[in-house]
Order: structure tokens, then C-alpha cells, then sequence
């Protein structure tokens, strides 16, 4: 499967899904002009990865920031995650950020079926 | 020339240490976020502060973004000027934008304020989650996501103001309050 590696800039995220290497990170701030758009390959990709995933997936949100238009993306991300089995979700927040910590358990109580472990950096 | 002279003075009296007005656009966004970052790092402001005051900026300025692609079409280019200004008090910083709307707009607009309002903290937690979960919320964002987001990250009730400005418009003003920690 293909690899997605995108830099960050000042307002998208780093984006790296990697298959083979067991890969699957969004990290940095996120607010873009057009966050559909800019989603919408991640969403692909996933869609693609859960027809045949692998045995085990963690997935690594490390996010600094994110705006409101990113956060309906985000439980975009997270919907599409539920239909993998043993699918974890690693929420990194900033230990003083408890914002983005609620951010994280907001999204745990919005979707179904996602092992939520969080985490602190 | 006097007009410099008063406009310094407004800005030291009333304590803004950022005043932007024009049209807005993504780039512009991100040349006064940076801006504004670059001033609270050099005060050694603290980073939840800092957080929070970056994200209601955040919020703010792409509604205006927003709000102005919708009328790029109006005759009168001046409709989609709007200001923005960033003001710090001893123990508070404000994000204040100004912009017209269409007077149509202001009833709809007031009632999604009012409610937000009318909320304490967990009822805004409801109202977000309901809000992106539900359809309502188109991929720009809207629905008054932002708004809400403002609140939450303020804690205080947001402040606002509608001037009449022509038949047809008037010159929404509003003012998030950040505590300072």
C-alpha cells in the first residue's frame, strides 16, 4: 500500500500512514483554509487500509492544535478507524493542555469499537 | 495628521497591542496569528494562556474569512473589510473583530449567541458534540461551532454588539475574554 508522508506547515498537520512499518500518525496544528480537502486522501486512505488491515493498529494523534472545521474531520478519521479490529487510538496531549486532553475524551465518548490510551509529552 | 496621533492613543488607552483591518484570507490569518504568537512569546506569556487565547484568535478570524466569501459578490468591495484587534489587560486578554452583516442575518446570528450564553460549561460541551455529530455542520465548519469553541476556551460569556451602518447592514462587533493564568 501506498505511503502518506506529508511535513506540517503553520496550519496543517504531519501525516504519516505507513502500512508496512505499522505507521499511522497526525501530529502538529491543524487548521486549514479547507479542511474537507485536505482530508479527504487521509479518509481514502483509510478506507483503502481497512478492507485489509493490520493484525494490530495503533494510531497516533499528537495534536498541538486544531480548529473547530478540523475537529468534525477528525471524527471523520475516528468513524473510519471503528470498522478496523483491534484498532487503538493514542491520544498524545501537551501535560499542561487540558484542553486537548478533553479534546481526546470528547472523541472517545463520539465513536464506538476504539481502544482509547492517553498519553502526555 | 492629527488623526495618527489619536488613533496611537486609542490603541494605548484602550490597550491593544494588535490592530489589523482589512480584507481577510487564510494567509492573512496566519501572518496575524504568527504576529500575535510571536508577541506573547516575547512577554513569556504562559503556554495555556497562549493556548487558549490562539485558538479563539483562530476561530475568530476564519469566521470572518468565511463570513467574507460569502459576500464577495456585493457591489460595495468596502462590505468585506472587518477588524480585527487583539487587547491585553493586566489580568485578561481580549480577541475583538468587527465586521458587517446583513441586518437579515443579525436575528438568526443574536439566537445562537443567546444560547451559547445561556450555558455553562457542560451544557457547551453538549451543544459542541451534538453539533459535530450532527449533518449541521458544513466542511468550513459553521453552524456556530466556532462560536461555542470560543466560549469554552474564554469560560466567560461573549461579549457582542450589532450598529446599524446602512439600510441594509450593520457592524457586528465581538469580544472573547481570556483569563490570564
Amino acid at each position: 500500500m501506498e505511503i502518506i508522508s506529508l511535513e506540517g506547515t503553520e496550519d496543517t498537520p504531519k501525516i504519516m500512514l505507513d502500512k508496512e512499518n505499522g505507521i499511522f500518525e497526525i501530529s502538529g496544528r491543524s487548521l486549514p483554509e479547507d479542511s474537507a480537502e485536505f482530508y479527504q486522501p487521509i479518509l481514502d486512505w483509510i478506507a483503502e487500509y481497512s478492507k485489509d488491515p493490520n493484525p494490530k493498529t495503533e494510531f497516533v494523534f499528537k495534536l498541538e492544535y486544531f480548529n473547530t472545521a478540523s475537529s468534525k474531520l477528525i471524527l471523520d478519521v475516528l468513524s473510519a478507524l471503528e470498522e478496523i479490529d483491534n484498532i487503538s487510538v493514542l491520544w498524545y496531549y501537551h501535560e499542561d493542555d487540558e484542553d486537548m486532553e478533553e479534546a481526546g475524551e470528547e472523541f472517545e465518548e463520539l465513536v464506538e469499537g476504539i481502544d482509547f490510551q492517553f498519553l502526555t509529552y | 495628521m492629527k488623526y495618527i496621533y489619536d488613533l496611537h492613543n486609542t490603541m494605548l488607552n484602550e490597550n491593544l497591542i494588535l490592530v489589523y483591518e482589512g480584507e481577510f484570507t487564510q494567509e492573512i490569518t496566519k501572518s496575524v496569528l504568527a504576529m500575535a504568537e510571536r508577541n506573547m512569546d516575547s512577554m513569556g506569556e504562559e503556554s495555556s494562556t497562549k493556548r487558549k487565547v490562539f485558538n479563539v484568535m483562530v476561530e475568530c478570524l476564519q469566521n470572518i474569512v468565511k463570513h467574507g466569501e460569502e459576500h464577495r459578490n456585493s457591489d460595495d468591495p468596502s462590505k468585506n473589510n472587518a477588524i480585527f484587534m487583539i487587547g491585553k489587560r493586566e489580568d485578561e486578554y481580549l480577541v475583538i473583530s468587527g465586521n458587517p452583516i446583513k441586518d437579515e442575518h443579525i436575528s438568526s446570528l443574536k439566537e445562537k449567541l443567546e444560547e451559547i450564553n445561556s450555558l455553562d460549561k457542560d451544557g457547551l460541551k453538549q451543544l459542541y458534540k451534538s453539533i459535530i455529530k450532527s449533518g449541521e455542520l458544513s466542511d468550513k465548519g459553521g453552524a456556530g461551532l466556532g462560536f461555542v469553541d470560543m466560549a469554552r476556551k474564554s469560560g466567560r460569556k461573549l461579549l457582542y454588539d450589532f450598529h446599524p451602518m446602512t439600510d441594509q447592514y450593520s457592524f457586528f462587533s465581538l469580544t472573547t475574554v481570556i483569563a490570564r493564568a
